[in-house]
């Protein structure tokens, strides 16, 4: 199974620093592990680093496979919504990037496959401009998985999504992640979503890791007041499960 | 095939669906090139002698069967405009295409931004002041000038679309600036030129085939025939860069360079043919939206039909442009708009959830 650890990493854009000493413990595949941290974190930074598409000091390891950097696969927030395509084109042209123009029947069961598997086949030849905006988070979903990867690095995959597609997509994931040994990180504001689905967590917090390691040792009252500014309680629901819940947020300075 | 194609749709899985789907985008192309040959056929039958088509086609395909004259007028005379009008539609139309994908921007165009302009002031310097932008081959001087200018408008705004912070609307308003510079430029050249010069400006300004010639369509073809598959072996990625820059990168393509190499490319195709006819504008813009809403923007489909889109807009407005005035040509460049605006209108209003 995949292993992904970050030694050291950090990230820049031209003379400015924006991540800097980011270090994980080995993060295996077969489950997920969330990203999380306020507006501006620099969350969207690390993904891109770890997918080699932002500049910086430091290692990314990747162990555990045959395949090179390339099996990272990081999924943007950005969903194309101007472009003139189809949903099964712009799938298709994930899958067909660095290839010739020849397309076989083999390429198209799979996107059929991962369509089905994502239950968006009925919007298949709908146009991405005519889709609603979580209906295209699904289709971005869709465009990753096709490319199977071993790390996936999903950037805000729920924002857009309501209530019963966030459990779905998470849902989905969890089990995609358990049965394929895929290691997924997944950056995500709705800590609830973070204590029900991901073993891990690693919070970023002005450029840095604030915390890192299972996910109820991280989430913790202590954490959401020092890097939310929010005063709030981890406590087990009727169902013996963690949540959250907010007493208030701390006045601005 | 067809039975093979029914087949696959009665199972309605999304394959056989989209096998459907590429096989009427390959008919709609078929369709262009068809159209495309009957409209270069007419444009060489009509001029201030019209012949039958018939007999156009017979000197076109069995020359020696005809008689001297006709094959001089047919292959000497009109094939190199009616050549002319679809190279320079297929170039600008590409390089409209092209210029759309890489600045996301359904507004872009060598006409709207600004390198058409540049183009006209660079002919103007050599009309008007006798100045060589680039003073080698005095006797190219006008085209070489235009074509210069173009190149410099068109890397302006390239790097001016790299820098940071700017955004669509940027590019835009940095175009219109262009347009409006260059023609203020041009506009203070016409005032201080001779009466003689003055004439030359305007007619060049306004876009004429007429003086087309062999040579001239043979580099015009020449580019866009070393363009085109250059732009075809980045189909995917180029057409990768409309779902958004970062998922582009996602995708394994290096964005930076993908666009400066298609931006040089573009440059070429929208100054070649500008230095040699003059402003032609509407069939950049206009060509690669009529593509779009036919084939869409795979650009498998959509850069061969904004090939022959541009040609076909380019070629239509030849022969329209004959008509108009039995026996007198007017300038293409006026006649483009108005060819191109009704049936760009019908389009639109026919197929508005596909537009950009």
């Amino acid at each position: 199974m995949v292993a992904l650890r970050l030694d050291a990493v950090g990230a820049t854009y031209g003379r400015r620093t924006v991540l800097s000493g980011i270090d994980t413990g080995t993060l295996r595949g077969g489950g997920l592990t969330a990203v999380i941290g306020p507006n501006a974190a620099g969350k969207s930074t690390l993904f891109k680093r770890i997918a080699g598409l932002a500049a910086g000091p430091g290692l990314v390891h990747l162990t555990d496979t045959e395949k090179g950097p390339e099996t990272i696969c990081y999924m943007p927030q950005d969903t194309g919504a101007n472009a003139v395509l189809t949903v099964y084109e712009s799938v298709l042209l994930s899958a067909k990037q660095g290839s010739g123009w020849k397309v076989k029947n083999g390429e198209l069961a799979e996107i059929d496959r991962v369509l089905a598997a994502l239950r968006i086949d009925d919007l298949a030849f709908r146009g991405l401009g005519e889709l609603s905006g979580g209906q295209r988070q699904l289709v971005s979903i869709a465009q990753a998985l096709v490319r199977k990867p071993e790390v996936l690095l999903m950037d805000e995959p729920t924002s857009a999504l309501d209530l019963f597609r966030q459990i779905e997509v998470l849902g989905f994931m969890k089990r995609l992640a358990e049965q394929s040994g895929m290691a997924v990180l997944i950056a995500l504001h709705d800590l609830n979503h973070a204590l029900r689905y991901c073993d891990d967590t690693i919070v970023i917090s002005g450029g840095s890791v604030a915390a890192s390691g299972p996910t109820h040792q991280v989430i913790t009252a202590e954490m959401l007041k020092s890097v939310y500014r929010v005063e709030a309680r981890v406590e087990s629901c009727s169902h013996g499960r963690p949540v959250i819940i907010v007493d208030d947020s701390i006045p601005l300075r | 095939m067809m039975v093979a194609i029914a087949d696959e749709i009665s199972g309605l899985e999304g394959r056989g669906r989209y096998r459907a789907l590429v096989a009427r985008r390959i008919l709609i192309l078929s369709g262009l090139i068809a159209a495309l040959f009957l409209s270069v056929a007419v444009d060489m039958a009509l001029g201030p002698a019209n012949y039958p088509l018939a007999d156009v086609l017979t000197a076109l395909f069995s020359s020696d069967t005809v008689t001297d004259q006709l094959r001089v007028v047919i292959w000497d005379i009109r094939m190199p405009i009616a050549l002319m009008a679809v190279t320079v539609g297929a170039s600008l139309s590409v390089a409209g295409a092209q210029m759309q994908t890489i600045l996301a921007n359904p507004l872009a165009s060598p006409f709207t931004l600004g390198i058409s302009a540049a183009a006209g002031f660079g002919a103007a310097l050599g009309l008007v002041a006798g100045v060589a932008v680039f003073p080698v081959a005095v006797q190219y001087m006008v085209p070489l000038n235009a074509f210069l200018m173009a190149m410099l408008a068109a890397l302006f705004i390239h790097f001016a679309s790299t820098m940071h912070g700017v955004t669509v609307e940027t590019i835009v308003l940095l175009g219109i600036a262009l347009v409006f510079t260059f023609n203020a430029a041009l506009s203070l050249l016409e005032y201080l030129a001779s009466e003689q010069a003055l004439a030359a400006v305007v007619f060049w300004t306004m876009g004429s085939l007429t003086k087309a010639t062999w040579p001239k369509v043979w580099i015009t073809a020449a580019v866009l025939i070393v363009a085109v598959p250059l732009f075809a072996r980045h189909a995917w990625a180029l057409t990768a860069l409309r779902l958004g820059d970062d998922k582009a990168a996602s995708f394994g393509i290096n964005v930076r360079r993908l666009r400066l190499e298609t931006m040089l490319i573009v440059s070429l195709l929208a100054a070649i043919p500008v230095s040699f006819v003059g402003t032609i504008g509407f069939v950049g813009l206009v060509g690669p939206h009529i593509a779009r809403m036919l084939v869409g923007e795979d650009q498998r489909f959509f850069l061969p039909a904004s090939v022959l889109c541009g040609a076909l807009l380019l070629s239509v407005t030849s022969v329209v442009s004959k008509m108009i005035i039995p026996g007198a040509v007017l300038p293409i460049g006026i006649i483009t708009a108005l060819v191109g605006v009704p049936f760009f209108f019908v389009l639109i209003f026919t197929n508005r959830r596909r537009a950009w």
